[in-house]
């Protein structure tokens, strides 16, 4: 179906963006999955094309694009067959050098935006701890204010980019006596070679050329320069983001199930059993024709959604359904498609096998299904 | 209710098995690879490898219900790959020589894969014939006093550590079932090569392969039975194979489920154990519901198998139920588990990656449907 959604600009802007993925990704994309590792040269030539911080203002290196480029970005990187790599550059993008972008001061933009924007630096978010991750009023990591520092002590963990990253935009408690608790949270931007700062690598079930890493914090001093927008504010500025993140969440999920199901035609209509092709037995055409509704379905309330949020309105409740549905959704059409491919389902080197175990993880990162449907009850009044 | 004091005896010393010999060793195997010899040269002292078969080459002589206590028992390993190995030697590769197998195959090969000393393979899926048996085209040509084998196969499991292997190959280029034969193809015969191991989305303890056949000659004498019948037998083969997917599952499912609980109850989140949260709680509840159904549908069918009748419909439908299931358990379990649940440390996500060949290997779900209505009659 076609969308009157995108512009010649954002049109002009897929073409380009695919053809750098189809040049420089995706001829590589095992070989970063084995390593687990994306190479720094790739940020830098994406800073260089202008494909990262495309949003921001000039003066920090971007053009101040609309959100729908976002848009694109995000339907783009779900389709080179690079599982984590799409997560890598959307968590940068869109769920941590947001902070800066909302919440810097001017120097602060110049300092650690500008660079990121350059694909110089890497950026993550460092919300998640042990002992919270759903509930982020319960983050335990402190920050006490000693004169002109803070002290940073705590853990973070499931940070995209936490490892080689270079910039953690980090959630702690300046304050672990307000009432509400969530009240007492700020945004911290912690550098990695700070000292104290330690990580360490997870080894996951997929999106491996993406790293995600546990985060220790060790009597870390960091400049009070280093907050962003003011003290005990920040909660309200990580649930306002959390629109974005989620609403890139289910592009990618809607993109990478359309990816899926295009693989999965293709074998369909090849594998032959029983004297035909797969694709001509009933069960296997009702399953292909219920992938492509499910995802037309989550595609059209994302467009929607996508359109009235670049407008700056607040569809929090739809995000919310989204994110939870398009998530769902993405892992069923993976399961099928994997089912469909039989055995090379199964098998590492094709393309569905990976992707089932990459986006696994779209049901927790980002907001549970169960807290989007939480979110959701509330927004209904109950 | 279904099992007496010597199959409880039984269960212990397999418990005592999968606790001391396999499961401290997952985490390393699950990297390495399991040493299938040494192992199964263990469990074949123990007498785990042959438990339905007759005492003269080895077995234990024992019935179905005590085949089923191995099989629950295994459903306490840290993970899929290994239980699988060993299925494919005492269900999947083996029931076929001691149905339909002369002495002299009994005495070379059964004999040797109950004590352990030879590692079994099955060896039916061919790169262009999964769930369509009939459309294999390795062939089998007699020339002598031997059988000339040329052809693939693949997604062999055991594949690059077997001795022998059960191989379904054509006989004739007649239309129908009557053109296939069963041989036992030792693996040390000249033109027979692994030509790919495989690397797979889970069951990382097990390996999978594709095998390779250059005008091997295999003795005439390792065809077994009537070189017009393989397919047949393989069919009945099929039964016992698919049969060791429900025990295991209910056994495992009900572990997955347990650990998840012990979990989510000392998980605090906005401030109360996740235990607590309504929509898990009623999740785990239908699952168990489940659970208890399988198990009683799987001694259902031990007891029509011990009482002599077939099972194929009973055992289609529990193949279908218990892959599904596992997937449901295994990946709804993992969300339970939050972001931990998507990390390799945590044993959920080992489970989530191994089971979800179960609903493909073994006769796809979709095949277990169509077997299922052909037997209804529609
Ligand atoms: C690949 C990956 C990348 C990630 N990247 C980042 C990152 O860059 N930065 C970052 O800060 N975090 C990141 N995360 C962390 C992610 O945001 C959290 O894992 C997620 O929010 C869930 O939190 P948790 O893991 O603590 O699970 P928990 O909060 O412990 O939840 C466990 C389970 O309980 C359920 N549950 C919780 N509350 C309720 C309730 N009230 N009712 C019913 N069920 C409930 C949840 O839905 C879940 O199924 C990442 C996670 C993954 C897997
Ligand atoms: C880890 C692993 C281990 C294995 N171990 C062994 C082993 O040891 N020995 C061995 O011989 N084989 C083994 N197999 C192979 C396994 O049995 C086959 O993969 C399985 O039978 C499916 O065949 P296929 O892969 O060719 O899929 P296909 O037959 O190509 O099927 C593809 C899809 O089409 C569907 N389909 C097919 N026909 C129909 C129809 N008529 N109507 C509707 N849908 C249909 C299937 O259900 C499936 O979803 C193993 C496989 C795996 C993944």
């Amino acid at each position: 179906m076609k969308y009157d959604v995108f512009n010649e600009e954002h049109e002009q802007f897929r073409v380009q963006l695919r053809r750098f993925l189809a040049d420089r990704v995706t001829p590589h994309a095992a070989e970063w999955e084995r390593n687990r590792q994306i190479p720094r040269q790739i940020w830098q030539e994406m800073g260089q094309l202008g494909f990262l911080g495309f949003c921001y203002d000039p003066a920090y290196g971007g053009v101040g694009a609309d959100d729908l480029f976002r848009v694109v970005m995000s339907e783009e990187m779900a389709r080179c067959s690079a599982g984590g790599f799409g997560v890598a550059v959307c968590a940068h993008n869109d769920m941590s050098t947001t902070y800066i972008d909302l919440l810097g001061t001017h120097e602060q933009k110049l300092r650690w935006l500008k660079p990121c924007t350059a694909g110089e630096k890497v950026c993550a978010i460092a919300v998640s701890e042990p002992g919270a991750g759903s509930d982020v009023a319960g983050i335990a990591t402190r920050a006490e204010r000693k004169g002109d520092h803070y002290v940073i002590e705590g853990q973070k963990t499931f940070i995209t980019n936490g490892y080689y990253g270079d910039i953690l935009v980090t959630a702690v408690k300046t304050d672990t006596k307000a009432v509400p608790p969530h009240k007492g949270i700020s945004l911290i931007v912690v550098e990695k070679g700070m000292k104290g700062v330690t990580a360490r690598k997870l080894e996951k079930i997929g999106g491996h050329a993406s790293d995600t890493a546990e985060i220790f914090f060790d009597q870390v001093e960091v400049p009070v320069e280093h907050l962003l927008g003011a003290e005990g504010q920040a909660f309200y500025a990580i649930m306002k983001n959390f629109q974005l993140e989620r609403l890139v969440a289910t592009i990618l999920a809607v993109s990478f199930a359309q990816h899926i199901l295009e693989l999965t035609m293709d074998h369909a209509k090849q594998r032959v059993a029983f004297g035909k092709p797969i694709a001509k037995f009933q069960a296997v055409r009702h399953k292909l024709a219920e992938m492509a509704t499910a995802i037309e379905l989550n595609r059209a309330l994302s467009y929607q959604c996508a359109v009235q949020y670049a407008k700056g309105e607040d569809v929090t409740k739809e995000i919310s359904m989204l994110k939870y549905a398009s998530a769902e959704m993405v892992n069923r059409v993976a399961y099928d498609a994997t089912q469909l491919f039989g055995g090379y389902g199964y098998m590492a080197e094709y393309e569905v096998a990976r992707l089932y175990a990459d986006l696994r993880a779209v049901t927790i990162a980002g907001g549970t299904t169960e807290i989007m449907k939480d979110i959701v009850g509330r927004l209904m009044g109950l | 209710m279904y099992f007496n004091e010597t199959h409880e005896a039984f269960r212990a010393s397999v418990k005592r098995f999968v606790d001391r010999e396999i499961n401290p060793n997952m985490e390393a195997w699950e990297a390495e690879g399991v040493p299938l010899h040494e192992l199964f040269r263990k469990m074949g002292d123990l007498g785990f490898l042959g438990i339905r078969y007759d005492p003269r080459w080895g077995g234990q002589g024992l019935d179905y219900w005590f085949e089923t206590v191995f099989i629950e028992e295994l459903g306490h390993v840290w993970g899929w790959g290994l239980p699988v190995a060993i299925m494919v030697q005492t269900n999947m590769a083996t029931p076929a020589i001691d149905m339909f197998g002369s002495d002299f195959l009994k005495e070379r090969y059964l004999k040797p894969a109950i004590a352990g000393e030879k590692v079994a393979a099955i060896a039916v899926t061919e790169p262009g014939a999964g769930s369509d048996v009939a459309a294999l085209s390795t062939r089998a040509v007699r020339d002598g006093d031997a059988y000339v084998i040329n052809g693939s196969k693949t997604f062999i499991t055991n594949g690059c550590q077997a001795d022998f292997l059960t191989l379904l190959a054509r006989t004739s280029n007649d239309p129908g079932h009557h053109s296939y034969g069963l041989f036992v193809v030792p693996t040390d015969l000249h033109g027979f090569s692994v030509s790919k191991k495989l690397d797979k989305v889970g069951l990382r303890s097990s390996d999978t392969a594709e095998l390779f056949f250059d005008n091997v000659r295999v003795p005439a004498v390792n065809l077994i039975g009537n070189e017009r019948e393989g397919f047949i037998y393989q069919m009945q083969q099929f039964q016992h194979e698919r049969f060791t997917i429900l025990p295991i599952t209910y056994i495992a499912c009900r572990d997955i489920i347990d650990m998840t609980v012990t979990y989510i109850k000392q998980r605090i989140v906005f401030g109360k154990p996740l235990s607590t949260k309504q929509v898990l709680r009623h999740r785990l509840v239908e699952w168990l519901a489940e659970i208890e159904s399988l198990r009683h549908l799987t001694y259902h069918v031990v007891r029509m198998k011990t009482a002599g009748l077939d099972a194929t419909r009973e055992i289609s439908m529990g193949k279908l139920l218990a892959a599904q299931l596992l997937n449901k358990v295994a990946s709804g379990c993992l969300q339970m588990f939050g972001g931990m649940g998507f990390m390799n440390e945590t044993l959920i996500s080992r489970h989530f990656r191994d089971t979800r060949v179960m609903s493909i290997a073994g006769g796809a779900d979709e095949v277990m449907k169509d077997i299922v209505a052909r037997m209804e009659g529609f």
